[in-house]
C-alpha cells in the first residue's frame, strides 16, 4: 500500500521539516506487522512528496486472524496491499510529531492552512461509490477517486472495491492526517480489529472540532466503533444530540432486510402479533422454531401465561448470542425455569419438538430450500404436531412497495424464496389437509390495497384441538 | 441341585438376613452382575447398613438394573426381596426391558439366620426382624408366578445351597450361532401349490408319498418362514405338512404368525371367531385325518416368537420387531411379534392403523417380516416386509439371504379379497418418517462402528457446527449416501525453493510398504458425487426419492453442485447414456451407481470465490505495487538509496502478476451444458458393492470406458502405474508431475494401488495430492514462495489433517456400506454427518 503526500507550498521541500524526515533520506521502520519506508518521489521547491510505503508481513498476518466475514477470513486477502488501519498505524509511528501539529523548525507552517494532496493507492471503499466524497467533501476537501478494475482480462467483472484516492485542500497538517486516520478505516469498514473502550476516545480526540458537525457523523462512528452498540451510545452521548436534518442512512448495514424494512420495524409489529395471537388462543407452552437472537422469545418472556417457552434454532453460535441477549445466566429462577434453548434442525425427527400447545416459525421458512419443506412438514406437522402452528414468511406482493428493492430480488440474501399470497396459502392448505390441521390467514404490517401486507401468517389449528 | 437361568433375566435372591445371599451370588455369578441393597446404601452414605438411606439406596439399585436390562445384561438383585412389594417394582423393571424373571429363594431355618447375623460386626439385625422377614417370605412363596416371576427355585438348607449348581441356557429366540444361508419365505397362508414352486424354484427338491413329504434343501441352506402358514389359501393341511416336515427334519426354522396362533387356539377349543380364512381352514382340516389333526396343535404351540440369527445380523419375526425386543422373551414381544403395534386409530377401510415401527427402526440387526401385504418387497431402515400377498392373487416371494436376492413365484390365483388394497392408502408426497434421520441419531457425543476403522467419535461440538450446514445447504440426507474424505498435501519439500513436491508423496507410500501407486493428474474443478439411477423408479425404490428425479450431483459438503436442474438433469441423462454405451450397467448388474468425479469449470461454483477474493486481492496487489514501483522510481532518479525496495518490489510485483495468472487458468466462462465436464475416478458403489475392494487400476479403467462412451461431457484423467521400488518410473512420474504444472495444472493425487492400504499403524492416506507452485499462490498468497516466507511455511503440520483424513474416508465407506447392506437411513446418515462434522475440525485450510 502506498500513501503519498504533496505540498506545492513555496518551498515546498518545507515538508521534510513538517514531518521530520530529509527529503533525500530513506526513512525505515520495523513494526510488528512489517516495515513502512518514507522517501520522497519529488522535492522540489515547488513541489515536494513525501511516499510512505508499507510492507507487511503476510505470513504473520494471517496468524492472529479474527472471525469476521469475506475475503479477510481466509489466508490469501487484501490486507498486505489496501490501505486499511494497518497503514495508519505506520503513519502515526512514522508522523507522529506530525500528526500532533508541532515542528520543532516551522511551527507556524505547521499551525497553517496550506496546500496538501493526498494519494493512497489502493483505497477499500466498502458501500455507495460516493462515500468516499462524503466523508471528505464536507471537511472542505476535493475528492477524486479513480476505480481500480477487477481483472483487465475480464472487463465484464467490472470493477474492484479499490479505488486510487485522491484528497487536495488548503488544511493544518495535523487535521488531515487525524482525519485520515479516522476516516480511512471507515472506509475500509474491516471488521478485522478489536475495539474497545480506548477506540472511544481515540475517536473524540481525533474527530475534535470536525466530527460534531459532519452529515455523516452517525455512519462515521457506528463503523469506526464496529457498530459495537454500548460503544457507539457512549461516543454519541459525548457529542451533541443527533442532527434531526441529517440524511438518511447511507450505510448498508449487515441485514438488508432489516434496512427495508426498518421505517415500519415490522419485527415489533410481527412479534406482537405472533404472541397477542398465543394469548389469545391460550397457548401455555410454546415452540419458537428457529428463534434466532430470541426477539420474540424475549416478548414470550414477558408475559406470564406462557409457562414453558423453548426457543430453538440450528446455529450454536445464534443460541448462544440469544442466551446472551435474554441474560439467561442472570434470569431469576422463576422466570429461568420457563425458558430452554436448544439446538435443532427442523429437518431432523426430533422428539423433544413434542408436546407444546403452540409452535412459531416466524420468518424461517424462506430459508430453506423449497425441495425441503417436505421434510419439515413432516417434522413439524406430523412428528411434533402441536395443537397451534404460526408460520409467517414475506409476501412477496409487497415487495414492489420497497423503493430500495429491484425487481425480482429478495428481501435477504439467503432467502430461498419469498411467496405470494396465492403460493402461501395454497402450500399452507395443502399441508393442514395432508396433517389434519385447519388453516387461517392474517397480515401483519400495514396494509396496501393491491399488494396486502409486507409479512403473512398462517395460523393452523390441529382437528380437535381445543383452544 | 442343578438350577437352570436364562442367560438373560433379572435373578432376585429371595432369602431373610443371613441367609448367604451375598455369599451365593458372590460365587454363582460374576461381581459386575450382581447389584445388592447393601452395596448401594454403602454408594449413597458410605454406611451399608444404615436403614436411613434405604430409599435412596433402592432408587441406585433401580437405576443400574434398569440400565443393566436395557443392556441385556443378566441382572441379580442381592436384597431380602421377601415382600410383594419389593419384588413387585422389580418385575417391572424386567417386564419393561423384555427380561424373564427367575427367583432363587434361600429358605434357610430361621436359626441359622439368627445366629449368622450375631456373627457379623456393624450389624444390627434382631432376631424379630429376620423372623418376620421368614414370615414375610412364606407368605408370598405361593403367589410368586402370579406376581411375574417365570421360574422360581427354592433352597431349604445350608447343605442344599452349597451344592447348587447355575448353568445357563440361551433364550430359544437366540439362534445366533446359526449363520445360514437361509432362504426366508413370506406368508403362505395355505398357498401349497406357490409354495412347493418357490421352493423348487429355490432349488430344494420335494417328494411326495401319499401324505408324507419329504424336502431337501440344496447344500448348507435352510429356509426360514415368517409366519401365517395357515388360512385364507387353499391347502392348509399340505402347507403345514411341508413346513413341519422341514422343521422337523432341521431344513426350515419357523416363526409364529397371528393365523398359526389363532388357529392353535381354536384346536385348543378356545372360543375364536371363524374370520380372515379360519373357516376355510376348519373345512380343510375336517377332510384330514384326526390324528394329524390332533398333532398340529402342540406343534403350533411350540412356534418360536422370532428368531435372532448369524451373529446378531438377521432377525425374522411375524409382523417385525423393535430393537428393544430383539433375542429378549416376555407377553409384549410375543405380541408384538404377531401383530405389531397399533395406533388406536382406525383407517378409511375400518382397519386398526398400524404403528410404523420400521419408521423408528435403527438397529444393527436386518428384519425380515411378513404380516402386513405390500406390492413389492422393500427395504426400510434395514427392515423388509416380503408379504406380497400370495393368498390375494400377489406373489409369495422368498429372500435369499445373505445374498439379499428376491426370488418370487406369482400366485396362481386369486384366494381371498383383501380388506384393503395392498401398499395401504395413498401416502401424501411428504417423505415418510422412515427416511428422515433423527436429531438424535447426529447431535451430541456420537461414537459410530466402522468396518475399516473402528469406532470413530463424533466431538459434540463438530456435531453442532455440522447440524448447520447439513439443514442449511445439504440436500435431501436420502440421497448423501456418502461424502469425500479431505485430502492430504505431502510433507514439504525436501529441496530448496519449493514448498511441495511428489517425491515427499511417493517416499511416504514407499514407507509404509507400498510397492505400487497410481498417479492421476488432479483436474482444477470442484470435488463432486454423483448418485445416479437408471430411472426415476429406480431412485424411488433405492433411494426412497420419489419425486421424479433419477439421480443428483452434489459437492463435497452435500450442496446441490448445479444450480439449474435442468443442467443436473442434462448431466445425468448422459452419463446414464455413457454407462449403457460402455456396457457398465451390465457389466455391475446394477440400476443405480456413485461416481466420485471432478466437476468442470471451477468458476461454475467458485465464480464467487473469484470474484470476492481471487481477483480483488490480485487487484489490490497490483496496482498498490505497481503505485510503489514508480515512486520508487522517481524517488531513485533523484538519487535517493532506495534500490533494496527497488527490488523487492518488482519481484513483489511479478508475484502478483503470476498470481493473477495462476485463478486466471482456471477460469473458463461458464456457459451452461456445453461447458460442463466430469471427470470420473473412482467407481464407489453399485448395487450389492462398495467398491473399496478394486484397485485404483479397476476405477480407472471404467472412468475411462465411461469417457469414450461419454461424449463431450465425461472426461478422462490422464494416470499412470508406479512401480515405487523402480527409481526410472519414479522419476518420469516427477517429470510429469513437473510438466502438467509448468503447463499450468493443479498438480496430481499419489494413490496407493489398492484402494483401501494398511500399513504398520492401520489405515494409510489413501489419497496424496501434490499441487503445482503456481497454483499454491492462490492457495497461500501471491509471493510465498519468497526464500524468507517458504522458510516459515514449511514448518506446517500435517498430523491432524491425515488423521482427519483416514478417518473421514473411514467414514465414508462405512456409509457407502450401510447404503449397501439397506441399513437404515439414520445409521447411514449419521457417518455422513460424521465426515461433515469432522470438517469443522479447525485445521490449516491451506492443507
Amino acid at each position: 500500500m502506498l500513501l503519498s503526500l504533496s505540498t506545492t507550498h513555496v518551498p515546498a521541500t518545507d515538508l521534510g521539516f513538517l514531518l521530520m524526515k530529509h527529503p533525500d533520506n530513506v526513512h525505515q521502520l520495523q513494526l510488528s506487522m512489517g516495515r513502512a519506508s518514507l522517501f520522497y518521489p519529488q522535492a522540489d521547491e515547488a513541489r515536494c512528496t513525501a511516499a510512505i510505503m508499507v510492507e507487511i508481513d503476510p505470513i504473520d498476518l494471517v496468524r492472529g486472524r479474527g472471525h469476521a466475514t469475506g475475503q479477510q477470513d481466509s489466508y490469501v486477502n487484501d490486507r498486505p496491499y489496501a490501505a486499511s488501519s494497518l497503514l495508519m498505524t505506520a503513519m502515526r509511528r512514522l508522523l507522529g510529531t506530525a500528526l500532533s501539529g508541532r515542528s520543532r523548525m516551522r511551527q507556524d507552517l505547521a499551525d497553517s492552512d496550506i496546500p496538501l494532496e493526498v494519494t493512497i493507492t489502493p483505497l477499500p471503499v466498502r458501500g455507495p461509490a460516493d462515500l468516499a466524497a462524503r466523508l471528505f467533501t464536507p471537511l472542505g476537501y476535493e475528492v477524486s477517486t479513480t476505480p481500480v478494475v477487477l481483472d483487465p482480462a475480464h472487463p465484464e467483472w467490472g470493477n474492484s472495491p479499490y479505488v486510487t484516492f485522491t484528497l487536495r485542500g488548503r488544511v493544518r497538517l495535523s487535521t488531515l492526517l487525524r482525519q485520515l486516520f479516522l476516516l480511512v478505516p471507515v472506509l475500509d469498514n474491516s471488521k478485522h480489529y478489536y475495539v474497545g473502550e480506548d477506540e472511544v476516545e481515540k475517536l473524540l480526540r481525533e474527530g475534535a472540532g470536525w466530527l460534531d458537525a459532519h452529515p455523516e457523523r452517525d455512519l462515521i462512528i457506528r463503523r469506526a466503533l464496529k457498530g459495537f452498540r454500548p460503544l457507539v451510545a457512549r461516543a454519541q452521548a459525548e457529542l451533541s444530540a443527533p442532527d434531526a436534518s441529517a440524511p438518511a442512512d447511507a450505510d448498508a448495514p449487515d441485514t438488508p432486510e432489516w434496512q427495508l424494512e426498518a421505517p415500519l420495524r415490522l419485527q415489533d409489529v410481527r412479534i406482537a402479533h405472533v404472541v397477542e395471537t398465543l394469548r389469545r388462543l391460550h397457548a401455555h407452552s410454546v415452540l419458537d422454531c428457529g428463534c434466532g437472537e430470541g426477539d420474540l422469545l424475549r416478548a414470550l418472556l414477558a408475559v406470564p401465561d406462557f409457562s414453558r417457552i423453548v426457543g430453538m434454532d440450528v446455529a450454536p453460535h445464534v443460541l448462544a448470542r440469544a442466551a446472551q441477549r435474554l441474560r439467561l445466566d442472570d434470569m431469576p429462577e422463576l422466570r429461568r425455569r420457563r425458558i430452554t434453548l436448544m439446538q435443532g434442525a427442523l429437518t431432523y425427527r426430533d422428539r423433544r419438538m413434542q408436546g407444546f400447545d403452540a409452535a412459531c416459525v416466524v420468518e424461517v421458512i424462506e430459508h430453506m430450500d423449497v425441495e425441503r419443506l417436505p421434510a419439515f412438514e413432516q417434522v413439524l406437522f406430523g412428528q411434533a404436531r402441536p395443537g397451534i402452528v404460526i408460520v409467517t414468511t414475506p409476501n412477496r406482493d409487497y415487495n414492489a412497495l420497497f423503493p430500495n428493492l429491484p425487481a425480482h430480488a429478495m428481501r435477504h440474501p439467503d432467502h430461498r424464496f419469498e411467496w405470494d399470497r396465492a403460493t402461501f396459502s395454497r402450500w399452507a392448505r395443502d399441508v393442514a389437509q395432508a396433517y389434519g390441521y385447519t388453516v387461517a390467514f392474517e397480515g401483519i404490517g400495514p396494509v396496501d390495497p393491491t399488494h396486502g401486507t409486507p409479512t403473512q401468517m398462517a395460523l393452523f389449528t390441529q382437528a380437535g384441538h381445543e383452544s | 441341585m442343578k438350577i437352570e437361568i436364562p442367560e438373560f433375566a433379572l435373578v432376585l435372591l429371595v432369602g431373610a438376613s443371613g441367609t448367604g445371599k451375598s455369599s451365593f451370588a458372590a460365587r454363582h455369578f460374576r461381581p459386575t452382575e450382581v447389584i445388592s441393597s447393601d452395596a448401594m446404601r454403602g454408594w449413597v452414605c458410605d454406611d451399608e447398613s444404615d436403614q436411613a438411606a434405604t430409599p435412596d439406596a433402592f432408587a441406585m439399585l433401580h437405576a443400574l438394573a434398569r440400565t443393566r436390562l436395557k443392556n441385556r445384561r443378566l441382572t441379580v438383585i442381592d436384597a431380602t426381596n421377601v415382600q410383594p412389594a419389593a419384588r413387585k417394582s422389580l418385575v417391572a423393571l424386567a417386564r419393561e426391558a423384555h427380561a424373564l424373571v427367575v427367583a432363587i429363594v434361600l429358605d434357610l431355618p430361621e436359626a441359622v439366620a439368627v445366629a449368622r447375623n450375631a456373627g457379623r460386626a456393624g450389624r444390627d439385625i434382631s432376631a424379630g426382624v429376620v423372623s418376620r422377614q421368614m414370615r414375610d417370605l412364606h407368605r408370598g412363596l405361593r403367589g410368586m408366578r402370579s406376581e411375574g416371576i417365570r421360574y422360581t427355585h427354592v433352597l431349604h438348607t445350608a447343605a442344599e445351597v452349597d451344592a447348587v449348581t447355575i448353568t445357563r441356557t440361551r433364550l430359544w429366540t437366540d439362534r445366533r450361532e446359526d449363520t445360514g444361508p437361509f432362504d426366508i419365505i413370506g406368508d403362505v397362508h395355505g398357498c401349497a401349490d406357490e409354495l412347493q414352486e418357490l421352493l423348487q424354484k429355490l432349488g430344494y427338491t420335494i417328494t411326495w408319498q401319499d401324505k408324507a413329504v419329504q424336502v431337501t434343501p440344496p447344500a448348507g441352506r435352510r429356509a426360514v418362514f415368517v409366519g401365517d402358514l395357515v388360512d385364507r389359501g387353499p391347502n392348509t393341511p399340505d402347507v403345514l405338512r411341508i413346513v413341519r416336515a422341514m422343521v422337523e427334519a432341521g431344513h426350515a426354522l419357523a416363526v409364529v404368525g397371528n393365523h398359526d396362533d389363532k388357529l392353535k387356539r381354536y384346536l385348543s377349543g378356545k372360543a375364536v371367531k371363524r374370520t380372515h380364512g379360519l373357516a376355510e381352514t376348519i373345512e380343510q382340516l375336517e377332510a384330514e385325518p384326526p390324528a394329524f389333526v390332533a398333532s398340529l396343535r402342540p406343534w403350533l404351540d411350540g412356534l418360536i416368537s422370532h428368531y435372532v440369527l448369524d451373529e446378531g445380523r438377521l432377525v425374522v419375526a411375524h409382523a417385525g420387531i423393535r430393537e428393544d425386543m430383539q433375542g429378549r422373551a416376555s407377553g409384549a414381544v410375543r405380541a408384538f411379534c404377531m401383530y405389531g403395534e397399533t395406533t388406536g386409530e382406525i383407517d378409511s377401510f375400518g382397519l386398526p392403523v398400524r404403528y410404523d415401527w420400521a419408521a423408528d427402526y435403527r438397529g444393527q440387526a436386518k428384519v425380515v417380516y411378513g404380516h402386513t401385504p405390500v406390492m413389492e418387497a422393500q427395504w426400510h431402515n434395514g427392515t423388509l416386509c416380503i408379504d406380497t400377498g400370495c393368498c390375494f392373487g400377489g406373489r409369495l416371494t422368498a429372500l435369499r439371504y445373505p445374498e439379499m436376492e428376491l426370488v418370487a413365484v406369482q400366485a396362481r390365483e386369486t384366494y381371498a379379497e383383501p380388506l384393503r388394497p395392498l401398499g395401504g392408502p395413498a401416502t401424501p408426497e411428504a417423505p415418510p418418517p422412515a427416511t428422515m434421520p433423527d436429531v438424535a441419531d447426529v447431535l451430541g457425543r456420537q461414537a459410530v462402528k466402522t468396518h475399516d476403522l473402528g469406532t470413530i467419535v463424533i466431538a459434540p461440538d463438530n456435531a453442532a457446527a455440522a447440524l448447520e450446514v447439513m439443514s442449511r445447504f445439504a440436500v435431501d440426507p436420502r440421497w448423501l449416501i456418502h461424502l469425500p474424505p479431505t485430502m492430504s498435501p505431502p510433507e514439504t519439500s525436501a529441496m530448496e525453493g519449493w514448498l511441495e513436491r511428489p517425491e515427499e508423496a511417493l517416499a511416504y507410500y514407499r514407507k509404509n510398504g507400498v510397492s505400487s501407486v497410481m498417479v492421476e493428474e488432479k483436474h482444477m474443478g470442484s470435488r463432486a458425487l454423483v448418485v445416479l439411477a437408471r430411472n426415476p423408479d429406480v431412485a424411488a425404490r433405492r433411494f426412497g426419492v420419489s419425486d421424479g428425479a433419477r439421480g443428483i450431483v452434489v459437492t463435497r459438503t452435500g450442496r446441490r453442485l448445479f444450480d439449474d436442474p435442468a443442467i443436473e438433469a442434462a448431466v445425468l441423462h448422459q452419463m446414464d447414456a455413457a454407462m449403457t454405451i460402455a456396457g457398465l450397467w451390465d457389466e455391475l448388474a446394477t440400476d443405480w451407481v456413485l461416481w466420485d468425479v471432478e466437476a468442470m469449470p471451477w468458476n461454475m461454483k467458485a465464480a464467487g470465490l473469484v470474484h470476492a477474493q481471487f481477483a480483488p486481492v490480485g487487484a489490490a496487489a497490483i496496482a498498490s505495487l505497481s503505485a510503489a514501483e514508480q515512486a520508487l522510481a522517481a524517488a531513485r532518479a533523484r538519487g535517493v538509496a532506495v534500490d533494496d525496495l527497488q527490488a523487492t518490489t518488482a519481484v513483489r510485483l511479478e508475484d502478483a502478476f503470476r498470481y493473477r495468472d495462476a485463478y486466471n487458468r482456471y477460469v473458463t466462462p461458464f456457459e451452461g451444458l456445453a461447458s460442463v465436464r466430469i471427470a470420473p475416478f473412482h467407481l464407489l458403489a453399485s448395487e450389492g458393492y462398495v467398491h473399496a475392494d478394486r484397485d485404483h487400476a479397476w476405477h480407472m479403467q471404467r472412468a475411462h470406458r465411461l469417457a469414450e462412451a461419454g461424449g463431450p461431457l465425461v472426461m478422462a484423467t490422464r494416470h499412470r502405474l508406479v512401480d515405487l521400488n523402480d527409481p526410472e518410473q519414479c522419476a518420469a512420474a516427477i517429470a510429469w508431475w513437473e510438466d502438467l504444472t509448468e503447463a499450468g495444472g493443479e498438480g496430481m493425487v499419489v494413490k496407493p494401488l489398492d484402494f483401501l492400504t494398511r500399513g504398520r499403524r492401520g489405515l494409510i492416506q489413501p489419497a496424496i495430492k501434490c499441487r503445482g507452485r503456481d497454483y499454491l499462490r492462490i492457495i497461500y498468497g501471491t509471493d510465498y514462495d519468497r526464500p524468507e516466507h517458504l522458510a516459515r511455511l514449511k514448518g506446517r503440520n500435517l498430523g491432524q489433517k491425515r488423521s482427519m483424513a483416514i478417518r473421514e474416508f473411514a467414514l465414508g465407506l462405512e456409509a457407502l456400506r450401510r447404503f449397501v447392506a439397506h441399513a437404515p437411513l439414520s445409521q447411514v446418515h449419521q457417518c455422513v454427518f460424521g465426515v461433515l462434522a469432522m470438517e469443522s475440525e479447525p485445521v490449516d485450510s491451506r492443507l
